[in-house]
């Protein structure tokens, strides 16, 4: 059973995981079900913010040793673009693993990685 | 003279945006406008609670389907920024003296707790400063009580980020006329 198997939420959005030589790459196809404004189309900003939080806490799973399930202390995210018609993917960079606390930096792009959709950055307990 | 201290309200008094509001005509209660038309919400099954002058509540009703720990039966977080993204968006707009397209720059939440297992989730946001350009919005989410929150919002929101005409403004002629 994969990662994303486990979390309801990460199928719910339908979510998906991959691994390459640079690690996890988290991918969100285009779906109806997750846009926020139709007419554009968009995907809506709080399942962009979801998806960038999921690639944060997958990139922790991923990276501890211990199996410890991190819990999110705060999380923001910075709106660069409009999400649209696309898969959008995402990768996440664990800044520190404290022994109680980690960082994390997350970017999110469809197309062209250079263009950033969305970036995030959050604190996790361990 | 200063306002007595309420303590109902976790925020100060925010003031007032604007001597008259674009959307006015449907400010109240259980307001299908601000959800029907966004196809990630109606997903959700997220409902609007309220909307009044700069500031809008929301709920999204508990499944399991949204959970991020199953173990511990607990929301993903993820969920909650969207609750409180749509609730920030759409005091935003009734924020606003004429309505304009807006966009979300960036939102930060505060996880202060876990949300109890098996609740509803509401959202409440409010904007306490607007400019020309951008929409300043603080917000919180609670489970069973509004003054124990589990989150807190804080967002910045674009004003005009397209050209497009809001939707909502025929709504809001519909209901006037």
């Amino acid at each position: 059973m994969s990662l994303v198997d486990r979390i309801p939420y990460a199928k719910f959005i339908g979510m998906e995981v991959d691994r390459d030589q640079e690690g996890l790459l988290c991918r969100l196809p285009f779906r109806d079900e997750i846009v926020g404004n139709a007419r554009l189309p968009a995907v809506h900003g709080g399942v962009i913010g979801a998806f960038l939080e999921m690639t944060a806490f997958l990139g922790l799973m991923d990276e501890d040793e211990g199996g410890r399930v991190p819990k999110p202390i705060n999380f923001s995210i910075d709106y660069l673009r409009s999400a649209g018609a696309a898969e959008t993917r995402g990768r996440a960079e664990i800044v520190k693993l404290g022994r109680r606390i980690a960082n994390v930096r997350v970017v999110a792009w469809q197309d062209d990685p250079e263009r950033p959709v969305a970036a995030g950055i959050g604190n996790f307990r361990l | 003279m200063a306002q007595p201290f309420d303590r109902r309200r976790t925020f100060c008094n925010p003031p007032a945006m604007s001597e008259t509001y674009a959307v006015e005509a449907i400010f109240g209660e259980d307001r299908r406008e601000f959800v029907e038309n966004v196809p990630h919400c109606l997903e959700l099954g997220m409902r609007n609670v309220s909307v009044g002058p700069g500031t809008a509540t929301m709920m999204i009703p508990y499944r399991d389907d949204l959970l991020g720990d199953r173990a511990r039966g607990v929301v993903f977080g993820g969920v909650i920024t969207t609750l409180l993204d749509q609730a920030g968006g759409a005091a935003t707009l009734c924020s606003l003296p004429e309505l304009v397209t807006i966009a979300t720059l960036d939102l930060r939440v505060d996880y202060l707790r876990a949300a109890e297992p098996g609740c509803d989730l509401y959202g409440m946001a409010e904007v306490y400063k607007r400019t020309h350009s951008v929409a300043f919005v603080r917000g919180k989410a609670w489970d069973r009580d509004p003054d124990d929150p589990f989150a807190h919002l804080t967002a910045t929101f674009m004003l005009g980020s397209s050209a497009l005409e809001h939707p909502l403004k025929q709504v809001v002629q519909e209901q006037t006329s």
